[in-house]
């Protein structure tokens, strides 16, 4: 497809060959740059890997079939991932800008995208910083022995357990009421929680320092923040393999189910778990690679980064899942136990007669015998199954389930110490990421004066994100943070992506990106680039748009309530939201998105109604009317 | 005569039994849970654990009515299971045929269930009092929460970082500085000197054609 758009004055906008190769030489220095190619990597590593691929990841590999999902994942990494990471990683290197200023060089029109990139990067940031805040608090509460979320503590008449924890679980008990104190409708709004506020403060400070001076202090922060997820990782699974039913988990995660590669849901959570955890469309990454030196090899590196990205997913599910095996095989072990204690002791039968191997008989025949005694003892139900698939993504996994496998493991503080640091780096990495997509292009948008150094820029951002954040540390915090993540970091990341897609190729032209490439790189990009550029990668953008603005749009919308009073308690109760919260969805949706067109609009009308003016700019002098000739004639 | 006496006797045995029996309204279930607490290093139940378990009991009505001497006669245990469960009532020493009121049993038994339960290495969830709920034990709860103590410690760190980390820059600059003024100094002090000797200049190759003469 050679279609390709107008698109007048770009020369003057770019930086041309020949200037970029003079740019190297001299090193022209107002534009930092990396201290060497790992700190470059392990940063882009950092941004891509966070707590998507241990929290969301896992999850989606066991509810679509195990060992089959891996086939839709991997199809649509090698489609979809791979030529937007490298588009990107080439763009940013190509243009030597931030988001803004590499739209606004394509072409004035495209500033629109490089604003929505920035808006995003900033709803993103203030949210995923509060999950760091909740990372910390449980980091600060893993120092003490018995660990707090171990225990349910005791009633105001210190005759039993509080109910609240009683009915549900120490662990629930910890999550809902001691950290979030969560109220029961999002309306509820609560006052703000201090020891919540302590740690979103913490959790800003501590991002501040390391981004204070963008690369320079973040280039020496990734050689621990992006290595140190791998270690603990590989702690944790050698850990988890010697404990007691770490296989079954592993096994029950990669069963493969072919049937669910035909249900459609799979393949489109499969593109958007690709898309969501390559962390394109933030301008980060297009960033961080306008701080490489122009003959980098950027193809090399998309793949590289690709690849890790799939394996850090693939490994970090096996880790996950052993220790949510082994978590199982606890809680079915105590169910069965428990049953076994109450048989015994309704019928007295002496210890030990009544095992886990001959329970099930045992049963069966006082089932027959005396089946009014067995109904009044209420014995439950003891599936190992059940107790692994209890659903687990998100915050859930980490702060309920994690938690109460880590209880049950000896030494615990150790193992919740080293979660809580490995979870905590997995999203600071992320985090830097987040701000370099703010401050950047803040510095380009000329928006504040340019002499401010960047300590201050990055400064401003924190505060402000701080001060906004405090929405999620009300006690309908939690309710917000799912707002925030449903909407703003979904929809308005596809409609940027598929734009940034379109822009380089059709509107700055294949034709002078393969040229650019091949500038860069040595070579020109073989067919698989092309036809993934130009067809593949943006059609499938386009379906998953469709498909996830249609699901949403046509479910009802409700959210997930903790509420004592429920039936269902302690399972979470689906609530509708109130109608003003449409609003805020189209604010958090639909502003970034509709930034693009707005700006293109606002752009033209500029150009159409300031014409004229353009005119004027051009000198008239008499110099350029003389002719200048070899021969001076006198 | 000797059957008179046999007959009181049978009688007074069979009321000296009757006292206790399964849901006394004096007495109180027990229940063991000999293996489930030390597994393989259980011990069996016989009649000298009985025998201790009563001792035992003795001493906790001892200690919680000071005075009165209770000994293990007064404990009067029937209905044993092989679940090892039984039923105990205690009888006042000042009055064999009368029981202790519940009441005075239960308190007498929270007092010292500690000491119950160790003298058979068990805990309140295996040596089960059926009827007398163990009090349940706090979480410790420190005065000064450790996270606390913890964010201190961090916050404390983050911010000498973020101090040394944007002063440092100007302590350079400073340096600097002052390194420079001394230089300027030297450098002026020097210029004086090599004044003198200016026959030495760079010869500067722009104005000097590469044809002597002009072309016309």
């Amino acid at each position: 497809m050679k279609l390709k758009l107008p698109n007048p004055g770009l020369d003057d906008r770019i930086p041309s060959h020949g200037d970029l190769e003079k740019m190297e030489k001299e090193e022209a220095g107002d534009r930092p740059k990396w201290d060497n190619k790992a700190q470059y990597l392990l940063t882009c590593v950092g941004f891509c890997v966070g707590l998507g691929n241990v929290w969301r990841f896992p999850y989606l590999c066991q509810s679509h079939g195990g060992g089959a999902f891996m086939i839709p994942f991997l199809i649509l990494l090698v489609l979809e991932g791979i030529p937007l990471l490298h588009l990107e990683f080439a763009i940013g290197q190509r243009l030597r800008k931030g988001s803004v200023g590499v739209w606004r060089s394509i072409s004035p029109y495209l500033t629109g995208v490089g604003i929505a990139s920035m808006l995003v990067s900033f709803l993103v940031g203030m949210y995923y910083n509060t999950i760091m805040a909740w990372i910390i608090w449980y980091l600060f509460n893993s120092f003490q022995d018995p660990l707090p979320w171990s225990q349910c503590p005791l009633n105001a008449n210190r005759t039993g357990l509080v109910e609240e924890c009683a009915r549900s679980s120490t662990v629930d008990y910890f999550w809902y009421r001691e950290t979030l104190n969560t109220s029961t409708a999002i309306d509820e709004a609560g006052g703000l929680q201090w020891w919540m506020v302590l740690s979103l403060v913490a959790a800003w400070i501590l991002l501040y320092v390391c981004c204070i001076r963008g690369i320079e202090t973040t280039g020496k922060a990734v050689y621990i923040t992006s290595t140190l997820p791998y270690l603990v990782l590989t702690i944790f699974l050698i850990r988890g393999l010697t404990l007691k039913g770490s296989i079954d988990g592993i096994k029950f995660l990669f069963t493969p189910d072919i049937n669910e590669l035909m249900n459609p849901s799979t393949w489109l959570d499969a593109g958007a778990q690709v898309f969501y955890s390559f962390s394109v469309a933030f301008g980060g990454l297009i960033s961080f690679s306008s701080y490489n030196s122009i003959h980098n090899n950027c193809e090399q590196d998309a793949v590289l980064i690709s690849i890790i990205n799939g394996c850090t997913s693939v490994y970090s599910a096996t880790v996950i899942y052993s220790i949510i095996g082994f978590r199982a095989t606890q809680k079915f072990d105590d169910c069965l136990g428990d049953n076994i204690w109450k048989l015994m002791n309704a019928f007295d039968y002496p210890e030990n007669n009544i095992t886990d191997s001959n329970y099930n008989e045992v049963l069966a025949h006082l089932n027959q015998t005396n089946p009014e005694i067995i109904q009044g003892l209420e014995l439950q139900t003891c599936d190992l199954q059940s107790f692994l698939s209890q659903g687990v993504e998100g915050t859930g996994l980490a702060f309920i389930v994690f938690t109460e496998a880590i209880i049950k493991m000896p030494f615990s503080p150790l193992w919740a110490v080293l979660f809580f640091v490995m979870l905590f780096c997995l999203g600071l990495s992320t985090m830097f990421g987040s701000i370099e997509g703010v401050v950047v292009p803040l510095q380009d948008l000329r928006l504040l004066p340019r002499t401010w150094p960047k300590e201050v820029f990055c400064g401003l951002t924190c505060l402000i994100s701080l001060a906004l954040g405090l929405i999620f540390t009300l006690r309908s915090g939690n309710y917000w943070l799912a707002l925030f993540d449903n909407f703003a970091g979904s929809i308005p990341l596809l409609v940027i992506g598929f734009c940034e897609m379109f822009a380089v190729i059709y509107i700055y032209g294949i034709d002078r990106f393969n040229k650019d490439i091949e500038f860069m790189i040595g070579h020109k990009p073989n067919i698989f680039w092309q036809v993934t550029w130009r067809v593949v990668s943006p059609l499938i953008m386009i379906f998953i748009l469709i498909f996830y603005f249609v699901t949403q749009i046509s479910k009802s919308l409700t959210y997930l309530v903790w509420d004592q009073e429920s039936e269902n308690f302690p399972t979470l109760e689906a609530r509708p939201y109130p109608s003003w919260i449409y609003v805020m969805i189209f604010i958090l949706a639909g502003v970034p998105s509709l930034a693009i067109p707005v700006f293109a609009l606002f752009k033209f009308i500029q150009n159409k109604c300031c014409k004229k003016d353009h005119n004027d700019y051009t000198v008239d002098t008499i110099s350029a009317k003389i002719q200048m000739s070899d021969k001076i004639k006198l | 005569m000797l059957e008179k006496i046999l007959i009181l006797l049978c009688l007074s045995s069979a009321l000296a039994e009757q006292p206790c029996k399964p849901d006394a309204s004096d007495g109180y279930k027990v229940r063991l849970s000999i293996k489930t607490a030390l597994g393989d290093e259980a011990y069996v139940w016989n009649e000298n654990e009985m025998f201790l378990f009563r001792a035992t009991l003795a001493f906790a009505m001892r200690s919680h009515l000071n005075g009165q001497e209770f000994d293990v006669s007064n404990i009067i245990v029937c209905d044993e299971t092989p679940r090892v469960t039984f039923w105990f009532v205690v009888t006042s020493p000042l009055n064999t045929s009368g029981l202790v009121d519940k009441g005075v049993v239960e308190e007498a038994i929270r007092m010292s269930r500690n000491r119950i339960n160790s003298a058979f290495l068990l805990t309140d969830k295996t040596l089960e009092f059926i009827g007398i709920t163990p009090t349940l034990t706090a979480p410790v709860n420190p005065d000064t929460p450790p996270w606390l103590i913890v964010f201190g410690v961090v916050m404390g760190a983050v911010g000498a970082g973020i101090i040394v980390v944007l002063v440092s820059p100007l302590v350079l600059k400073k340096r600097k500085k002052n390194e420079e003024t001394d230089e300027d100094e030297e450098e002026t002090g020097v210029k004086a000197v090599e004044n003198g000797s200016t026959r030495e200049g760079v010869y500067n190759m722009s104005f000097s054609d590469d044809e002597r003469l002009t072309q016309m």
